[in-house]
Order: C-alpha cells, then structure tokens, then sequence
C-alpha cells in the first residue's frame, strides 16, 4: 500500500482517527506521518486494543494537551499514560483532566457521572444544588423587584449555608 | 486452612440453580474501588501496595456479609495450583492470579461475595449468583460497597464518579455479566448474529475465562462495556432485558432444530454420550463441548431422571486444575497424561449416566424453567 500522502513510498504507519464522527483510516510513510503528526503509532496500539477505536489518538491529543505534566502525587507523566492507557491515581484525573472528556467520549455513553454516589458526599452536593438554586431564584426575584420573595430567600440561603 | 479445603466440593457447587438457569448459567455483578489518598496498584511502589492491603483487608474481612469465618489471604500464600483453581471458580480473574505479596482474596462461606484486594484497583468486589440474578447481585455488592464506605474513603468525583485505574471502569466501575450456554445458536449457525447485535448495544461477548478466551462448551458470557453516564441501575436493566432475548432466541433455536433437523441434534448428543463413555484421551476443549451436548440432552429430557448438575460438575471436574487436584502429581502432571487422566474420569463418572433415550424428549422451554426446580 502506498502512502495517500505523498504517494511515493510504501505506507508503513496505519492509524484509525475518528473525526466528526467518521472512522477515517490513516495510511502513511514514516516520513510523512512524522511531518502530519501521526508518529508513534505502536505506542498507542495497547490503549487501541484496550480502550476501543480512536482512543489512542484522543489520548495522544490530550497528552499533548497537558505537555510535560507529571503528577505531582504519584509521579505519572504523559508519556505513562500514553504507554498504559491507565493513571496513576486519583489525582491524576485533575492533573491530566484537561481533554480527558474527549478520550472518555470515545469509550462511555457520556462524560459524566449519573451512577452512585457515596452518602457522605450526597449531603454536600445536595446542599450546594440547593444553594445554587436558591441563589439564582434569588437573583430572579431580585430582578423583577418581588423584594418579598428575596427576603424569604435571603434566610432560606443563610439557613442552607448554615447547615453545609 | 488451605483454600481447597474451604471451596464447596464440586458435586455441592453444581448443584446451586436460581431462574433461568437452563440458559444462564451465572450472574455476576462486580464493582471497581480504590482508597483515595493511595496510588493505584499497578503504578504504585511496594510500600504503597502494603499501605493499602494493610488498609483494607481487616475492613473486608469483617464486612457483615462476609460473615464469622469468610476465607482471607494473601495471594503469596497461595500456591499457584490453588489460584488456578480459584479462576477455574471465577472467583479471581487470571491478573490476580499472578499476584503476590502485597494483593490479596478475601471470600465467604457459599462463595457468594468475594473482593480481591490490589487486583489492578484497590478493591475489585463481585457478587456472583447462580442462574439470571442480576438485581439481586447488584444488590448485594451495591450493599457490600457501602458498608466499606462507612470505613474507609474512596476516590470520587463529582463529574467523573467512581475514579479508576483504567479510564475504562470510570463513574460506576461496574461490570454486570452473565455466563450463557447456547448451543441452539451455535448449531443454527445464529450465534455470530446474536454476537453482533449484542455489540451494537453497547456489551461486549466473551468466551469462559473472560478476555480474549475461547467460547468452549458453547458458553459465553456478556457484560456491559460503558460504566459513565449510565446509572448502575439502568445498566442491569438493560443487559437483564437483552439476556431475557438472548434466552428466548436460544429456546426458539432449540425448538427449530428439534422440530426441523432432530436427527442432527441427537446424533450430536449421542456421539457425545458415546465419546465420554469410550475415549482414553480427551483434551479440555473437547470435553467442554462434549458436555455442552450432554448439557443440551439434560435440558430436553434425554437422560431419563438425570440432573444437570451431574453434567455441570464433570464441566467444572474436566478442567485443567481441577483435574490434577486429583490425580496424585498434581502440578507434576504433565498435559498428555492429564487428557488420559481426563478421559478416565469422564469414562468413570458417566458410566451410570442412562443411555438417551429420543422417546422422551420434551420441548424447550418447559415446565423446569424458572427458580428453584431442585
Ligand atoms: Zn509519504
Ligand atoms: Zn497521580
């Protein structure tokens, strides 16, 4: 197979990258995949295999993304998470979050949680929904000039802040 | 105490059953933890590793439902034919059971909950039921879950849910799985079909051992790929309904074959009943789909008076571990002898089985179907 890019050498690298959602099949010499970007394939087949179609690129994408980070509580770099298509720890989902969404796309239903969460968490993301919807009520009755309603609201906010 | 000494002998094993347990030999429902302030396993140092076990066993251990003498052990401790036979049991995967020091099984009595502690998360909880018990597994382990929340904290976040090692398991880190038998499919040639249109919602098809296994005996086990952005709850849900069709496609598979090609199907059952009574070398492949015809000539009635839990222990007997469990070399035996040693046994056990008898076939489907038809 020759490379579709320059046509000319036989096409050594073969990456799958999903754009748009389409499946599109990259087919290149090293050289041009080294000038396109596509370099190191076999260091993305594992995470390939593992983690489903187009991952690896969403994943080289997102290492890219963060540069030359490292955990600074366990130590895992980019290049780790490239290699294992794991992390380190819990930390590492901060440290490496920024394009995670888009790897975690390429193998979820969506990219965020709606399953369990633990009863001593439960309270305080309850009272700061709670919060965030009595503020913007708040600021609703505030902009009509229902001064009454605001009132209320005003110690329903200060009784919710009292209890988180 | 050793752990042989602790598993329910294979002739008690086989004789669990729960609803549909014609089709769906188990359910299983497994979730995936780790402590929050401790580096996963597979990246983490030996001190960490020791950090966390020391952390978690004692908690494990005295869980409620693992009840007064649950069996706890480091896996260093084990010997390796031990933890062969533990996967034979599904009750470790194959990484853990290349763990040493530092990972560790903590199970109960009826084998019904069972943590494996450093597998590659901290904590990897299953809660494992005969026949298609969904809910009630995930009930079980959702309980189990929390519990150990009241004792120890757990790595969460509130966009990502459930952190782990592998951004696979993330959010819920539940796997719902369940072990099929469906030589139906198989003989109507349907099985790829089945196969495929179970990918496309989302669950992944497997052979017996998990992973990139073979699907010997005509057994296979679905399971759901997705943990985030599904509820725990919908994600049973909805591999519960499409198993209920993947049962019905196998019994109306049954039916076509019996109705349009008996002779196939019993001349399969039949060479079968005739290999496991006669051959002098068998390998484990072989006999897996040996019994997978006796299993099916069980289910139609073939074996006048015979319990399939009679077929189900010689499945579980005919593997590799299990097999030189008892013959006296145990891990000295080598491969050919123990497909000698393999035939020997099936020879023996089915000596008293009744010979199939086609005047008593009854139809797929039928009145055994459903809970607790001891
Ligand atoms: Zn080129
Ligand atoms: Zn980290």
């Amino acid at each position: 197979m020759l490379c579709q890019f320059c046509k000319v050498k036989e096409a050594t690298v073969h990456v799958t990258e999903i754009a748009d959602n389409k499946v599109k099949k990259v087919d290149a010499c090293a050289a041009c995949a080294k000038e396109k970007n596509y370099n190191d394939p076999t260091a993305f087949a594992l995470a390939d295999h593992l983690l489903g179609l187009g991952a690896s690129q969403k994943m080289e994408e997102a290492s890219e993304a963060v540069g030359a980070v490292s955990c600074d509580q366990c130590g895992y770099t980019q290049a780790d998470f490239k290699k294992s298509g794991r992390l380190g720890c819990a930390r590492c989902y901060e440290v490496f979050s920024e394009g995670l969404d888009s790897v975690l796309k390429t193998m979820h239903k969506d990219v965020r949680h709606r399953g369990k969460v633990p009863a001593a968490l439960q309270k305080v993301l309850k009272s700061s929904q709670l919060l965030n919807r009595l503020t913007k009520e708040l600021q609703d009755a505030i902009q009509r000039e229902d001064f009454e309603t605001a009132a209320r609201l005003r110690d329903e906010i200060k009784a919710a802040k009292a209890v988180a | 105490m050793s752990v042989l000494d602790f598993l329910i002998p294979p002739s008690e094993a086989s004789r669990r059953n729960g609803p549909h347990d014609v089709i769906v030999l188990s359910s299983r429902v497994r979730l995936a933890r780790n402590l929050r302030t401790v580096p996963f396993p597979s990246h983490s140092k030996k001190a960490d590793r020791m950090k966390a076990f020391e952390a978690l066993m004692p908690v494990v251990r005295s869980l409620p439902l693992m009840g007064p003498d649950a069996f706890s052990e480091s896996m260093d401790k084990l010997p390796a034919l031990e933890k062969q036979i533990l996967v034979e049991r599904h009750l470790i995967s194959r990484e853990h059971a290349a763990k040493n020091a530092g990972s560790g099984l903590v199970f109960n009595r009826e084998e019904s909950v069972c943590v494996m502690v450093n597998e590659e998360d901290h904590l990897r909880m299953q809660a494992l039921r005969p026949g298609l018990q969904l809910r009630q597994a995930w009930m079980t382990i959702d309980s189990v879950d929390s519990a150990l929340q009241e004792r120890v904290e757990f790595a969460f976040a509130e966009r990502y849910g459930f952190l782990t090692a592998c951004p696979t398991n993330l959010g819920t880190g539940i796997r719902v799985s369940a072990m099929l038998h469906l030589p139906g499919l198989v003989l109507a040639e349907q099985i790829n079909q089945i196969i495929q249109a179970v990918n496309k919602l989302g669950l992944a098809v497997r052979g017996l051992y998990g992973e990139g296994t073979e699907a010997l005996g005509n057994i296979f086990q679905v399971s759901n790929q997705m943990t985030l952005g599904e509820s725990e709850n919908d994600i049973v849900e909805r591999i519960n309904k499409v198993l209920l069709q993947i049962i019905e496609h196998e019994q109306n598979a049954r039916h076509a074959q019996l109705e349009k090609k008996p002779a196939v199907l019993l001349n399969h059952i039949g060479r079968a009943y005739g290999i496991l009574g006669n051959a002098w070398s068998i390998s484990s492949k072989e006999a897996m789909n040996l019994l997978s015809f006796m299993r099916l000539g069980v289910d139609l009635g073939l074996f006048r008076d015979m319990p399939k839990s009679q077929v189900d222990e010689l499945f579980l007997r005919s593997q590799p571990a299990h097999l030189q469990l008892a013959h006296p070399l145990r891990d000295k035996l080598a491969s050919d002898e123990r497909d000698l040693f393999r035939a020997e046994m099936l020879r023996q056990s089915t000596s008293s089985f009744p010979r199939p008898d086609p005047s008593l076939i009854r139809p797929p489907g039928g009145p055994t179907e459903g809970p607790a038809a001891a």
